[in-house]
């Protein structure tokens, strides 16, 4: 009964043919706006020196040469600390962070969002002020705490402060307040399980969609790490600062910089697209409509 | 009545009331443990010692010197730049805060009930410029005051201009750059927060409020949607304005730093300067904490709008 008052044909009965090209060109204007400046970084990378100096200058490319990429990687083979190190301490930091951010993250994120206990408010407040502060002040106490807990030039002077990333927790706590029915969690109660397995068990697989989301927020973040101001050591380093410094070799550098910026952007596209694809696919088979 | 043997007795029971409690919900509190003592130690401690520092003179070399309330009266009274840095931050905060909080939600629903592929293909390319780390540096190649960059070149080869105009140095046109970048690279988390969270929405609330009379597209955005999504609302508002009053990366690898007549300086830029540059960090906190409240004075209002949702 329902069915046919909310659909006409095939269309829903609030959607109208007007509003359906309007809706399309907005996405046409929008895609191009979007797209053109990453057509023209891609094109860049595979344009000769000559074409990159060219007048009138180009958008696409003419004459597609590898030869930024090959001297990007002949200066990544003369780097005095072996580029596989650079790559390693990156994906470590990346994959230790991410692991350790996800979990810790949602385990506060459903207590606050599953249980009612004094301070809980208190805390998710400080957790929504605390993305308000400029993290450039707290730098100084940071490296004291840091530096006291013996941690200046190792991983974990990155990776232990990024468990505590606030953004997460606070989206993760949203997906759980509208996704898990509190009905789910009373069941599984009077079934004996206890408060862990109902977490691991019931409410992370339904928020999938959610640390999947995350995954890729603090991908992003870590993936840019330089080590900042925890580390010094060169064997500690990670693959953005490697890349920086191969490319701050001024303009004769510049079809090696294209390179560079073509590298940095495919990275983390593919893991998005991965991950993108598991979440469609969760959101396909789960039926979030139940 | 004997008031002072009551009153210990009420205190006993109520420490031991608070300590009940703990006890019965020590799970919640376990729960929480390794996340809230990581963020107390690497955030809130060095927020709140920040706002301790932000009363002292701190020179980083010398231990930090009480000066009361003096770096905010120089900041507000004396720092002729700090003000023009607040004109432009709420200038800047006002443009791109709104647009790029709506581009997010409206790209996100436009897209929402598009096919899986495409809407998975449209997600990737509007996400794209905000997930691939320095590519917005491709900008400054597209307004590159010489005759190679992009628009100058075509401009030139056109004829429409006689001679390279410097957009990136230029005081008339840097503020308009930045914000075009800035809302090209808009599309980051809270877009994706969307999509997830429109995703979310059961289907059978739009069928039950098509039986409910809901005839059109707005109706089902202002009366379904919006009040579903209000928790994803309000996660985006706060991206939206921590992005907007805290801009200084963007713009100092866009038009430099300082820039020219400091056209594009912000309170943050501001805020590094001191910080980084001059080694001033008690005066430098006091900014942060004065853009923390200008942040936390926004999100009130913007959540006062928000509670007006769906009604």
């Amino acid at each position: 009964m329902a069915r046919k008052k909310f659909y006409v044909g095939k269309r829903r009965i609030s959607r109208s043919t007007g509003g359906d090209l309007v809706i399309l060109l907005l996405l046409v204007m929008g895609a191009s706006f979007m797209a053109l400046p990453m057509v023209f970084a891609i094109s860049n990378a595979f344009k000769p020196l000559n074409e990159l100096f060219l007048f009138p200058p180009r958008l696409f490319v003419r004459n597609p040469t590898l030869n930024n990429f090959r001297d990007l990687f002949i200066l990544m083979a003369k780097s005095w600390v072996p580029m596989s190190r650079y790559i390693f301490n990156s994906l470590f930091i990346v994959i230790m962070g991410m692991l350790g951010n996800v979990f810790f993250a949602s385990l506060a994120a459903y207590a606050l969002s599953k249980h009612k206990f004094p301070g809980a408010r208190v805390f998710l407040t400080m957790i929504v002020f605390s993305l308000m502060f400029a993290r450039e002040v707290t730098n100084i106490p940071n490296y004291i705490t840091i530096a006291y807990l013996g941690m200046i030039d190792t991983y974990w002077s990155v990776i232990i402060p990024s468990w505590g990333s606030t953004l997460g927790l606070y989206l993760m706590k949203n997906f759980m307040d509208s996704m898990v029915d509190d009905s789910m969690i009373e069941a599984s109660k009077i079934d004996g399980a206890s408060e862990f397995r109902i977490f691991w068990n019931v409410v992370m697989p339904i928020v999938k969609p959610a640390w999947l989301t995350m995954i890729i927020l603090i991908f992003q973040e870590l993936w840019r790490t330089t080590g900042g101001n925890f580390i010094y050591a060169e064997h500690l380093k990670t693959l953005p600062y490697a890349l920086d410094q191969i490319v701050a070799g001024g303009v004769a550098r510049q079809g090696v910089g294209a390179a560079t910026t073509l590298l940095m952007m495919i990275i983390p596209i593919v893991v998005f697209v991965f991950n993108q694809s598991k979440i469609v696919e969760t959101m396909g088979t789960s039926g979030l409509a139940n | 009545m004997n008031n002072i043997s009551i009153l210990p007795k009420g205190e006993l029971n109520r420490f031991q009331r608070f300590i009940n409690e703990i006890k019965q919900n020590r799970i919640s509190y376990l729960f929480i443990a390794p996340f809230g003592i990581i963020f107390f130690t690497f955030t809130v401690l060095p927020v709140l010692i920040s706002m301790g520092l932000s009363f002292t003179y701190f020179n980083m070399l010398q231990p930090p010197k009480w000066v009361g309330w003096q770096n905010y009266i120089r900041l507000f009274l004396e720092d002729e730049v700090f003000l023009l840095a607040v004109k432009n931050t709420l200038l800047y905060a006002a443009i791109t805060g709104p647009l790029s909080y709506l581009a997010c939600f409206v790209f996100a629903w436009l897209i929402n009930e598009l096919r899986p592929r495409v809407r998975a293909f449209l997600t990737l390319l509007f996400y794209a410029p905000s997930i691939s780390g320095n590519a917005y540096m491709i900008w400054t190649l597209i307004f590159n005051g010489d005759t190679y960059g992009l628009i100058n070149g075509t401009l030139l080869y056109w004829g429409i201009i006689d001679k390279p105009i410097q957009w990136l140095i230029d005081p008339r046109y840097m503020m308009t750059i930045v914000i075009i970048v800035v809302l090209w690279m808009s599309l980051g988390t809270s877009f994706l927060v969307f999509i997830a969270g429109l995703q979310g929405i059961d289907e059978r609330l739009y069928e039950a409020g098509a039986i409910d009379g809901i005839r059109n597209r707005w109706q089902e955005l202002w009366y379904l949607t919006l009040p579903e999504m209000r928790g994803y609302l309000m996660f985006g508002a706060i991206i939206a304005i921590t992005n907007s009053f805290a801009a200084a990366n963007e713009i100092t690898r866009l038009v430099g730093f300082p820039s020219t007549d400091y056209a594009c300086h912000t309170i943050m830029q501001h805020l590094h300067d001191y910080g980084t540059i001059r080694f001033e960090m008690g005066y430098a906190s006091s900014i942060a904490v004065v853009l923390f409240f200008t942040m936390v004075l926004t999100q009130r209002i913007v959540q006062k709008l928000l509670d007006k949702v769906g009604q």
